[in-house]
């Protein structure tokens, strides 16, 4: 089938199996590995994407299901001038990742987070990212990482990103 | 609180270095194993067994076949001809790569299917036609014990039964002397479910052979990349593939955890196929096999024993262990240790007196035993010394805080002698649980259970005070496959002054690239920005066996500073050179020789190193590079004190964690940023088997939660909001005094949760609960007790 679709900005039209799940479109036919397979049963959303501003699971979106839509994956989120975004950066400044896998769903994942909530409680960020799964980091400093792009975003100067210890 | 000797642009030991991994992962840039994609390369597929214990009558592979795409179908009869079929485990066992023709559990791989594309090898596998004749299945490795119980190794003709192994540890004698005498005795009868790694990141390969040149590289999910190299050359040797002609890459890991040391059946045979057909073959497990078929970790049945005075002095302890390791005995331990290194579960205690044993017996479950985030069986001592405590305080009606600081090994006592004959390096318990008391002001919160309790509200505040053993280890006791357990660094230094390590350990999200280069910063004094790490190309790292055990610190990192002083040793003489002075009237801080008394008379590190290529003295080598190879004199021996407090909803065993406070000490500390990074993410996998996780099998061999739906991984949701610290106690022998951390917060954190439920519930006399302990397991055991209708 053919279907056509923009991704991170550039159209693609596309001559697809009906069958073809959208994350191997992604991470086969466009070469875009930065999203990541992590389960079968759309539980752990490594794979997670933004198709027309929502975070979906790639995994259980058929390609042929984004025929005419906008996706936009961890490659494409970077600032207009190439720099990392504040989300980028608060897992990076807070040590939000570890082994790096499950960080690019968690991104897109937090990215609609903060668009519908700007300022999210830490209750709101642990609840909004339940759907992602993370094995390395224990989610304290991923929620610290969400809160520190949610103030930049706002303007507001973020807690202190040095480890606090009891 | 943590005293840095190098300013911030050097960023040495102590600092919060942020990473330097992070800025590629962040921007999608990482590359893992299933990013990899080379020219005409083929995909495989595995057929998997639907039941746990069948003969195969047949394999019908025709319809496959003729699936667009396919290109081969491989059975267990196919790779008999190479003498491929079964393969070695690092235990000494033995372990089908496909079987010919029985399968011992239920997932077990079958055959595989070989094909153009990921989605034609999976119609071929559903193409496959299997017939089986099952049998029943032996699941409990109790009954599997029994006189007349179904012999299931049929392969090997001398076995006569079940039973793997008999191990034992301490004095028997003097152990049952005194609990035959002892004023106290309790024992506890305690399960540690069998569970998973479950990283993010399943398990795969891709491997290249090329013909021409017969040259193999292996890129494959491994954290003990040269191993593997070795293991491949003398499993392989035989048809040519000899170990120079063996390149294993270890790409960016998502997640490892002991999971990824094993050598599963599906790289062997991606490579047997790579090597027969000339075409690099890619194999990718899906989340469901990799629950069901990859190693499992724990599953022991322990009993456990303490005695003691009435007044709460431990005398001693011993343990009974059953080990159930599914069909066969694939642990990844060090090969003189059936039972990793459970001999410290005489835990944090001064007492002299231990008896333990331990027996395995084969079941139709996939093998394993690997060391799930823990250095080897540790989890499950941890467990079972820490629970037994809190059994004795409550027989003996002591705080089990009291209790713990009355019986801890006091800090002057150490060097100290276990019971098992492990010499504990060096710590601080009383000054650890203390402020892990301070910091939730311990007491208070028992004035508040106890009149929660009068209200019949169930509060708990549970203790786990442990001593870890890690940085396996020193080469006269520690081999894998007669490998000694050392670990490498090699450090380049360019003429410029920015330099290039490689090592023989391999991160899995550990950060090695950021605390390699700060521990080289602070012996060398160049900045840690300006050394790039690099590890898992055989190629060209030094050979080491990798990373897990928490053992990269303890080994690797001091084979980093031990080359680095190497440098420092040669920089003295340049600088003597350079500076027209003898070597003695030079002084040394990181980055600096200068004149003694005429501070102003100096040479920078990068003075030095350019001189080592443009200007050194004449008979001295050129360049300014060092490796070292670090054979530990001993194992490291970090300890924590842990305090849950936890509410229990009476009607429904909800259980909710209002508050977790890890106290840890692993010596000196690289990052702190790092490390408590790794407390946090380690706790989350200690609540884990603590009250959500364990993989389940019904009678008949099945699985019933081999997949992320119900195999339950904590969620930001479950997952508590941490509070961690630390006591510094160095490690006296370790070159830069630091201990290793990575593991034990998941060996610490269990046995704080379950002594704090237990603790709120003990009043209704509740004395153990299995872990997970769930919801339903609270208020069963409530129900029973009458407590609630």
């Amino acid at each position: 089938m053919q279907i056509s679709l923009t991704i991170n900005g550039s159209k693609h039209t596309l001559d697809v199996e009906p069958r073809l799940l959208l994350v191997h479109l992604i991470r086969e036919n466009l070469n875009l590995t930065g999203t990541h397979i992590g389960c079968d049963t759309t539980t752990c959303g490594a794979c997670t994407i933004l198709m027309d501003g929502k975070s979906v699971k790639s995994c259980t979106i058929l390609a042929v299901q984004a025929d005419g839509k906008s996706i936009t994956t961890i490659e494409g989120v970077n600032n207009a001038d190439g720099s990392i975004n504040h989300l980028q950066e608060g897992f990076k400044e807070n040590h939000g990742l570890h082994c790096g896998f499950c960080t690019p769903g968690m991104i897109m994942r937090a990215t609609e987070l903060l668009a519908n909530n700007p300022d999210p409680t830490e209750d709101e960020i642990r609840w909004g990212i339940s759907g992602n799964l993370c094995r390395c980091t224990g989610y304290n400093n991923i929620v610290k990482a969400i809160k520190y792009a949610s103030a930049k975003n706002r303007g507001v100067e973020p807690a202190s990103t040095e480890p606090q210890f009891v | 609180m943590i005293q840095c000797k190098t300013s911030k642009e050097i960023s040495g030991m102590g600092h919060s270095m942020k990473r330097k991994e992070d800025i590629r992962f962040i921007q999608g840039k990482g590359k893992y194993i299933d990013d990899i994609k080379l020219d005409g390369m083929l995909y495989m597929d595995i057929v998997r067994s639907p039941h746990a214990y069948a003969k195969i009558k047949s394999i019908d592979i025709s319809e496959a076949m003729k699936v667009p795409g396919v290109a081969a179908v491989v059975t267990g009869k196919d790779l008999e001809k190479y003498g491929l079929h079964w393969m070695p485990t690092l235990m000494s066992d033995t372990q089908m790569v496909l079987p010919t023709d029985t399968v011992m559990y239920q997932a077990q791989e079958v055959a595989a299917v070989i094909a153009t594309s990921r989605y034609a090898a999976r119609d071929g596998r559903e193409a496959v036609k299997v017939e089986y004749e099952p049998m029943k299945p032996v699941m409990d490795p109790f009954k599997s014990l029994e006189p007349g119980a179904p012999i299931l190794r049929t392969d090997k003709p001398d076995k006569k039964d079940n039973h793997i192994w008999h191990w034992e540890a301490g004095d028997k004698k003097k152990t049952d002397d005194l609990f035959n005498k002892a004023e106290v005795v309790v024992k506890q009868q305690m399960y540690i479910p069998r569970i998973h790694v479950a990283s993010i990141e399943t398990c795969g390969c891709v491997a290249d052979y090329d013909k021409v040149n017969n040259h193999l590289t292996m890129y494959m999910t491994t954290q003990a990349p040269h191993a593997i190299r070795t293991v491949i050359a003398l499993v392989a040797g035989h048809v040519g593939l000899t170990e120079e002609k063996i390149r294993v890459v270890s790409p960016d890991i998502g997640g490892g955890f002991g999971g990824k040391v094993p050598v599963y059946p599906g790289y062997v045979i991606a490579i047997a196929v790579s090597f027969l057909v000339g075409k690099p073959v890619k194999w990718i497990e899906d989340r469901s096999e990799n629950l069901q078929a990859d190693s499992f970790a724990r599953d022991y049945h322990i009993t456990a024993e303490m005695a003691g005075t009435k007044d709460g002095k431990i005398l001693g302890t011993r343990f009974k262990i059953l080990a159930d390791h599914g069909y066969t005995d694939a642990s990844a331990n060090p090969s003189k240790f059936h039972t990793g290194l459970f001999s410290i579960a005489t835990g944090s205690y001064n007492y002299d007196t231990s008896f333990m044993e331990a027996d395995a017996a084969y079941t139709n479950k996939p093998p394993g035993g690997v060391a799930y985030r823990c250095s080897f069986r540790v989890t499950e001592a941890v467990h079972a010394i820490e629970r037994i405590t809190d059994r004795f305080a409550l027989e003996v009606g002591k705080d089990p805080a009291e209790l713990r600081m009355q019986n801890f090994i006091k800090k002057d006592e150490f060097p100290w002698k276990s019971p098992t004959g492990w010499t504990y390096d060096s710590g601080d318990y009383h000054a650890g649980l203390q402020k892990a008391m301070d910091t939730l002001d311990y007491y208070k919160l028992r004035v508040e259970q106890a009149e929660k309790r009068k209200k019949g509200e169930l509060m708990g505040i549970g203790i786990s005070t442990f001593t870890e053993i890690v940085g396996a280890g020193p080469s006269k006791d520690f081999d894998i496959l007669g490998i000694k357990m050392f670990d490498s660094a090699e450090i380049r230094v360019h003429p410029t002054g920015k330099a290039i390590a490689r090592f023989g350990t391999k991160s899995q999200g550990q950060g090695h690239e950021t605390t390699y280069a700060q521990i080289i910063a602070e012996v060398l004094g160049l900045p840690a920005a300006n050394i790039q790490i690099e590890e898992g190309d055989t190629d060209t790292a030094p050979y080491g066996l990798g990373t897990y055990a928490s053992r990269s610190t303890p080994t690797a990192g001091a084979a980093a500073a031990v080359a680095a002083r190497k440098l420092v040793d040669k920089a003295r003489k340049i600088a003597a050179y350079l500076l027209e002075v003898s070597e003695e009237d030079l002084e040394w801080e990181p980055g600096k020789f200068w004149v003694k008394g005429v501070p102003e008379k100096s040479k920078t590190i990068q003075e030095i190193v350019f001189a080592a290529y443009t200007n050194h003295p004449q008979g001295m080598e050129a360049g300014f590079e060092a490796t070292h190879y670090y054979d530990p004199p001993n194992l490291t021996f970090p300890s924590g004190a842990y305090i849950c407090v936890v509410d229990i909803d009476k009607e429904t065993g909800a259980i909710k964690v209002r508050r977790f406070v890890a106290i840890d000490d692993c010596g000196n500390i690289i990052n702190p940023m790092i490390v408590q990074g790794q407390v946090h993410g380690g706790l989350t996998q200690g609540i884990a088997p603590a009250m959500y996780e364990e993989l389940i099998y019904d009678e008949a061999g099945n699985i019933l939660n081999g997949t992320f739906m119900d195999y339950l991984v904590p969620t930001a949701v479950e997952s508590p909001n941490w509070e961690t610290g630390h006591t510094v106690t160095p490690s006296p022998h370790h070159p830069i005094g630091a201990k290793g951390v990575g593991e034990s917060p998941t060996v610490g954190a269990p046995p704080a949760i379950a002594n704090a439920i237990i603790d709120a519930l003990s009043p209704y006399g509740i004395t153990h609960l299995d872990i997970p302990i769930t919801p339903f397991k609270v208020w069963k055991a409530l129900k029973d007790k009458g407590v609630i209708q």
